[in-house]
């Protein structure tokens, strides 16, 4: 990990950067965060999958929490039968959104019903409309969110169920919220999940901790879709790389064994 | 069709014989990659030519499927990338070999490069084949960057803004460089497109360096671990089946390496930030090139004072394009006789020290500026690991190397390789060669 980290922590060619820039209040200083804890996930490791249960939860919390700021662009409701939804929940789901579409016959747009193609509606029909209802702080897209952090799913989880009391004697922006392992401390984002913010189907209580941990179970697969059929196919792929090197290498040793050497 | 055409015999059907007579692609084949005569005592570290061969081809592969699906627009470039990952059947893998690739390919580069200088490869009369070597890094740094930049995230955008205006610190024609560059007066449309174009077309470039390449090192015969030019047939063995065995082994085991990060590991090497789409407006904390271009960006870096009438910037990015410049040169500012570093007890101690100074070169090239080395001596901070290890780099190649020809008193060298090779390594016995062929 030594290279990553290094990247991760490394420098900015400031003095050399001649285009004005605006540093957004994200981008303070991205040392004194608070460190993220390792976590044991489910998808972690060459045979590490989907947890679809704890996936399926996290889809309720982002509809019903997040998505009322986050959009999910990249996703598409099909996707969803990734996550072992059947047509018919996942038509359901689709159809409480409403996308413009057309135009139509008479030139005209008109709103409809989400399908199953439709990509996962956005609360805001652009970012302007997004910024301008949170004061001034552009909310990211979420289907990327886990590879795009350096501590990946770890820093996520941190982050949503890592909210506390600014320490005495910290003055917190107007607008911003305290949060240790956010760089800079200071997030935009008010504290989203709230204890039994959500009523789990499953039965499951609905803690801060488990909805963090089941919207990152979620987020992990909205970042990585290809994720299980990259390790099944990865594990085929070096086991049968492993075998023709040492084939290769015996029929190598076999040939040259009939020159001095 | 008179016998009187068919000149060059060779094996092979009346077919194949009709086309050779009239275009020698059999004849050449046979003559330049299997009866090719190859000092026998190759290491493995010879595998790396094959591999970036292979490399180079999986590269255009996969770069030519990829840009059947990729859209060079600022607004859909990063979309159509998420949708190659998404919806293209096996997107994810065509990108992630190609990301992954490009990674790989550095590492077999660098590899090879080092080789090529522990071993004095470079030396008479092989000073054109390195040279075009120092050719085909160039390319390829040119066509890595560019290639970097079309996913359009955050660090494909900061990075190609940092890079590109680097080139306005040229007196006089700087600034028209880079809006020439740019083709605008900031990293656009304009930008991504043409940077698109050329990103496809570099890689043929780079093939026809290659092929140069290749005939150079056809003509001057390969180089191998001792040094010594091979005397006769008992100190070489025919490319094929010999070397095409060694090098298939090689190349097996090093895309098991590759495989592993492709499919396990795919973004190890990549920067996070970049799954973030490009915002103009948006600085990101760190702006950082891609790890194979780290010991170049501390040398830039390094150069953070102005030297006589040069200005620190200008300074540094000359300072950056010299390290690359050296290399140029390197034929003629070693000047020891002995190519090998196994025969030069004092060069050898200095390669691993070169060797050293560039991967603590990256290290630095990777951290804040002014974060201290160690912890509890904030007084050594990076920037002066940079200055030592920039100025250690030049210090190497245009000071040391050059009195090392004249003060190092090189060990005796074998007469021939079949000689150390067969006759147990001791080198100045007077044995003659004994022949080698036993089956």
């Amino acid at each position: 990990m030594g290279i990553v980290c290094n990247l991760r922590r490394a420098a900015a060619a400031t003095g050399l950067i001649t285009a004005a820039a605006l540093i957004s209040t994200s981008a303070f200083a991205a040392g004194d965060a608070k460190e993220v804890e390792d976590q044991d996930w489910h998808f972690e490791g060459i045979f590490g999958t989907v947890d679809k249960a704890s996936a399926q939860r996290g889809l309720q919390v982002y509809l019903e929490v997040c998505a009322g700021c986050h959009s999910l662009k990249q996703v598409a409701y099909r996707n969803l039968a990734d996550l072992g939804f059947t047509e018919a929940e996942i038509k359901a789901i689709a159809a409480e959104y409403e996308v413009t579409d057309g135009p139509n016959d008479e030139g005209e747009m008109f709103q409809r019903a989400a399908i199953l193609a439709d990509a996962f509606v956005s609360p805001f029909p652009n970012n302007e409309a997004a910024q301008a209802s949170n004061n001034g702080a552009l909310p990211p897209d979420l289907s990327l969110q886990v590879k795009a952090h350096a501590g990946g799913a770890d820093y996520i989880y941190a982050l949503l169920s890592g909210y506390a009391d600014a320490p005495a004697g910290t003055d917190v922006p107007n607008g911003l919220n305290y949060n240790p392992f956010f760089p800079g401390s200071f997030i935009a984002m008010p504290p989203p999940l709230a204890e039994d913010g959500v009523e789990y189907s499953d039965g499951t209580k609905a803690s801060i901790e488990q909805m963090a941990w089941d919207v990152v179970s979620f987020m992990q697969w909205t970042a990585e879709p290809e994720m299980e059929q990259r390790k099944k196919m990865g594990f085929k792929v070096v086991l049968f790389l492993i075998i023709l090197s040492a084939i290769l290498y015996a029929a190598k040793r076999k040939m040259w064994s009939n020159l001095d050497h | 069709m008179s016998a009187g055409t068919n000149q060059t015999g060779g094996t092979g059907s009346g077919l194949v014989k009709w086309i050779d007579s009239r275009l020698p692609v059999f004849s050449y084949m046979q003559k330049e990659y299997a009866e090719f005569e190859a000092p026998r005592n190759f290491n493995w570290f010879w595998n790396f030519g094959a591999i970036l061969t292979f490399m180079l081809v999986l590269m255009i592969m996969t770069g030519i499927f990829l840009a059947m699906q990729y859209t060079p627009d600022t607004g859909l470039a990063f979309d159509s990338v998420e949708r190659i990952m998404r919806d293209v059947n096996f997107g994810w893998l065509l990108r992630y070999l190609h990301a992954n690739g490009a990674t790989f390919f550095f590492i077999a580069v660098y590899i090879h490069m080092f080789r090529g200088m522990y071993y004095g490869s470079y030396k008479g009369p092989r000073e054109l084949l390195w040279m075009l070597g120092v050719v085909i890094l160039l390319l390829l740094m040119a066509t890595a960057f560019m290639g970097y930049v079309l996913p359009w995230g955050q660090m494909s955008f900061w990075g190609a803004t940092v890079i590109t205006n680097l080139f306005s610190a040229i007196p006089l024609v700087g600034d028209s460089i880079v809006t020439l560059l740019w083709g605008g007066f900031s990293v656009d449309n304009p930008t991504l497109n043409r940077f698109f174009a050329l990103h496809y077309l570099f890689p043929f470039l780079i093939f026809g360096v290659v092929i140069l390449h290749v005939i150079a090192l056809h003509v001057t015969g390969s180089n191998n671990p001792l040094g010594v030019d091979p005397k006769g047939p008992q100190d070489t063995v025919p490319f094929h089946p010999y070397y095409t065995m060694k090098d298939s082994v090689g190349l097996a085991v090093f895309v098991t390496i590759m495989a592993a990060f492709v499919f396990f590991a795919p973004n190890f090497f990549g920067e996070p930030e970049n799954y973030l789409e490009a915002a103009p407006l948006v600085t990101p904390a760190h702006i950082v090139p891609e790890w194979y271009f780290l010991p170049f960006f501390a040398i830039l870096r390094s150069i953070d004072f102005n030297i006589w009438f040069v200005d620190a910037k200008l300074a540094g990015v000359l300072a950056m394009f010299g390290a690359i410049g050296v290399l140029f040169i390197l034929p003629w500012l070693d000047k020891s006789p002995v190519r090998s570093a196994k025969f030069r007890p004092m060069y050898k101690w200095f390669f691993w020290i070169l060797l050293l100074d560039c991967i603590i070169l990256g290290y630095v090239g990777g951290k804040p500026t002014d974060d201290p080395v160690f912890a509890g001596a904030e007084w050594f901070k990076i920037i002066h690991l940079g200055y030592i290890t920039t100025f250690w780099y030049f210090f190497h190649f245009l000071i040391l190397l050059p009195l090392l020809g004249i003060f190092e008193r090189p060990k005796p060298l074998p007469k021939s390789i079949s000689e150390a090779v067969l006759g147990g390594g001791t080198s100045g016995s007077a044995a003659t060669a004994k022949p080698m062929e036993k089956a």
